[in-house]
């Protein structure tokens, strides 16, 4: 490793996974932080326990803000241990000279989103620094949720589950990197942002047999399959033609280079389900979105590794983003 | 009907096409005198190449050899030198393209110079370096230019927007309202037909024919090619780089090959000529010439294979304002390296010692695996599941 921290150690692929291990992981070793789920299962199994920071610039941009994104980035993460978000804490380290109005705004936007997870906030901190600090606001949430059905988790996918993803992949960080090269799209192209406890919710009521879910945030939905075919020891099998990517979003990667499959998300996650299942779990999660679809299956063909296959019978690895991507998204 | 950005790319990765080529190189393949060696010289066609898993379609009698067509990966360890010191200059912001920032050098990469304090920003247009100039009037920005005749034109076009902003009716206007007087080039063009001149001129290299990149010869016309055929007996064929393009330029090339041919011929016929774009040729013209010698990452000296500023520009030239203060020692590559071999068609990226074990992506050895357009780092991030 560098001896310094780059921006490539931020950014959720392989050298942040690095960075993780081997600083964080070493000092804090415990048997719950090793199991490496969006939010920790404690209190035998009864409660799930999540925390995430804020960074992103723009403040604002299309489909979603910073607060939005703080509600969301924490809720979700218990969501997908199939826990109901219940109690936030909310922190803010602000710049001196950031506007009220702007706060207030923010803040709006928090509020909003934590009544869709029927969340509360119910502590938090601000600190003001001088200018040149921070950037403008930063924001930490951390969450305590009830998990309303135990044992999913990222270590038990087998050869039993399907893989789907629940909408079309890439658009917040499509959104974020037009915004920041200044892209005019004559388009509809916004950041998926939103909040996925009504998703996991409709899946539980109908009783759908859920083995893991994650959110594919920074890295991407790469990431996740990555992080899954390792964890759980298994070879992801992925269609490239099933995978739903919108024309705006493959525009922006066309243009500046990117794969739709590293970018970021913010309200878009990918579901191992078991095979009898997955039909249903598929239809449930249409009705939130038309383009929720089937990707890939399971085997044991490169174990720890995620394999993409094309349309024309050639197929590759599809690997852990690497080096510096979209800095500051989340 | 009005055009879509993917009207650009939606047919060239048809499967049903890809299929059609890959049964119509088979049949033809059968005919072949001997196994052909086909050398992609660019680092965007070995791109695609792995990523749309392309070798696997291919009879085992037509191999690819990568070549050395990524600018970045090409970059002596020296040079990269000269950029980390220019970026560690108080005064300075130091502006390149994309991957670039990754590479390492002695003492890092520009990605450690700036979590050392450097001000290092990648742009996607070089012209973005007048806004970076223009908010940034006390320090001096400087364009580390990288690329083949590719990108060339856009260094040229950025130094003639300063220099015509700088003159009036011919004279120097220095202190002249909207005179830029902080924007200087660190120059590191290279071009491709010296290089592969270069290549199939060393007895041991292993090349058969040549896939021929299609953006250089928009710029440059396929002229350029036109010795390799005549003089050299290898075929080439100018190839785009969507997987359709790919597969018709590899059949191109088998036909000739089964049919006992030996052509220039252009596959991207949409947007190639035999000349090119004469007004980019004669911006590029103008602000360059050639320099005597590039000292290439992995393949050494090649006379007459690189760019520099004419000496009227002097006053633009990072190089020779920064000449006390940067290092002009040549640099070896590492001794396990195999990157020159691989580039000359001796060796694939699988057989090193140090691949994907020392020698990574995020902890790049040798130049090939430096950037996503190298071999090494294509084999890498794609493997190569035949």
């Amino acid at each position: 490793m560098t001896k310094t921290i780059t921006l490539a150690c931020g950014n959720g692929g392989e050298e942040n996974n690095e960075l993780i291990s081997h600083v964080f992981y070493k000092a804090f070793k415990n048997e719950i932080l090793e199991k490496s789920e969006d939010a920790a299962i404690i209190h035998g199994g009864e409660l799930a326990f999540s925390t995430d920071s804020f960074t992103v610039s723009p403040l604002f941009f299309a489909g979603a803000d910073i607060g939005k994104l703080a509600v969301c980035g924490t809720c979700n993460d218990l969501a997908m241990m199939g826990a109901k978000p219940k109690y936030l804490t909310c922190s803010v380290i602000i710049e001196e000279g950031f506007e009220l109005s702007q706060l207030e705004r923010i803040v709006e936007s928090m509020r909003k989103e934590l009544e869709i997870n029927g969340a509360i906030v119910v502590s938090g901190d601000t600190k003001v620094v001088p200018r040149g600090s921070v950037d403008k606001i930063f924001i930490n949430t951390t969450g305590i949720g009830e998990v309303l059905q135990k044992g999913i988790s990222s270590n038990n996918i087998t050869e039993e589950d399907v893989i789907l993803v629940n909408r079309d992949i890439g658009c917040h960080g499509a959104t974020i990197f037009a915004a920041r090269e200044g892209i005019e799209m004559s388009s509809s192209l916004q950041s998926d942002c939103t909040s996925l406890f009504p998703h996991v919710k409709a899946l539980l009521d109908a009783k759908i047999k859920i083995t893991a879910m994650r959110d594919a945030t920074r890295g991407g939905v790469s990431a996740v399959l990555n992080e899954w075919a390792k964890q759980s020891n298994v070879c992801i099998e992925v269609e490239e033609e099933k995978i739903p990517i919108s024309d705006e979003v493959n525009g922006i990667c066309e243009m500046l280079g990117f794969e739709a499959t590293a970018l970021a998300n913010e309200g878009t996650f990918v579901l191992a389900i078991k095979k009898e299942d997955a039909d249903a779990a598929c239809e449930i999660l249409k009705a939130f979105n038309p383009h929720a679809e089937i990707i890939g299956i399971v085997t044991n063909r490169h174990v720890k590794k995620v394999i993409l296959k094309s349309a024309w019978g050639t197929s590759r690895f599809l690997e852990t983003p690497t080096g510096e991507l979209l800095p500051r998204i989340c | 009907m009005e055009l879509e950005l993917k009207n650009l790319y939606d047919d060239f990765r048809n499967a049903n096409t890809i299929k059609a080529y890959a049964k119509i190189i088979r049949e033809d393949a059968l005919k072949l005198p001997h196994p052909i060696n086909i050398m992609e010289v660019c680092g965007g066609h070995t791109h695609t190449i792995m990523k749309y898993g392309i070798l696997q379609l291919l009879p085992e009698n037509i191999k690819f050899v990568h070549g050395p067509g990524c600018p970045v990966c090409i970059m002596p360890k020296e040079r990269i030198d000269h950029a980390y010191v220019l970026a560690m200059q108080r005064d300075v912001i130091l502006v390149t393209l994309g991957d670039m920032i990754k590479v390492p050098g002695s003492n890092g990469s520009l990605q450690d110079a700036r979590s050392r304090g450097a001000d290092v920003r990648f742009v996607y247009s070089p012209l973005d370096c007048l806004k970076i100039a223009h908010e940034n009037p006390q320090k001096k920005v400087i364009f580390f230019a990288i690329g083949f005749e590719t990108t060339t034109p856009m260094t040229a076009a950025l130094l003639d927007t300063v220099a015509k902003q700088n003159k009036v009716n011919g004279e120097a206007r220095e202190g002249a309202l909207g005179y830029i007087k902080n924007i200087f080039f660190h120059i590191n063009h290279v071009t491709v037909p010296e290089a592969m001149a270069a290549l199939i001129s060393d007895k041991e290299c292993n090349i058969d024919a040549f896939l021929g990149p299609a953006h250089v010869s928009v710029i440059s016309g396929s002229k350029i090619y036109e010795e390799f055929p005549q003089d050299f007996n290898k075929p080439v064929v100018v190839s785009g780089f969507e997987p359709v393009d790919v597969m018709q330029s590899i059949s191109m090339l088998v036909k000739q090959f089964a049919e006992g041919r030996c052509a220039l011929e252009v596959e991207y016929k949409r947007a190639v000529t035999r000349d090119g774009n004469l007004k980019a040729q004669a911006l590029i013209e103008k602000y360059f010439e050639k320099a005597q010698n590039f000292r290439w990452r992995g393949l050494g000296d090649i006379p007459q294979s690189g760019l520099k500023l004419r000496a009227e520009f002097d006053g633009y030239n990072a190089e020779v304002i920064y000449k006390n203060i940067l290092p002009h020692e040549p640099i070896d590559d590492h001794k396990l390296c195999i990157c020159g071999d691989i580039l000359k068609g001796k060796a694939n990226p699988p057989e090193c010692k140090i691949f994907g074990t020392a020698c990574k992506p995020t902890s790049p050895i040798g130049s090939c695996m430096v950037s996503s357009e190298g071999a090494c780092a294509a084999y890498y991030k794609y493997g190569n599941l035949l």
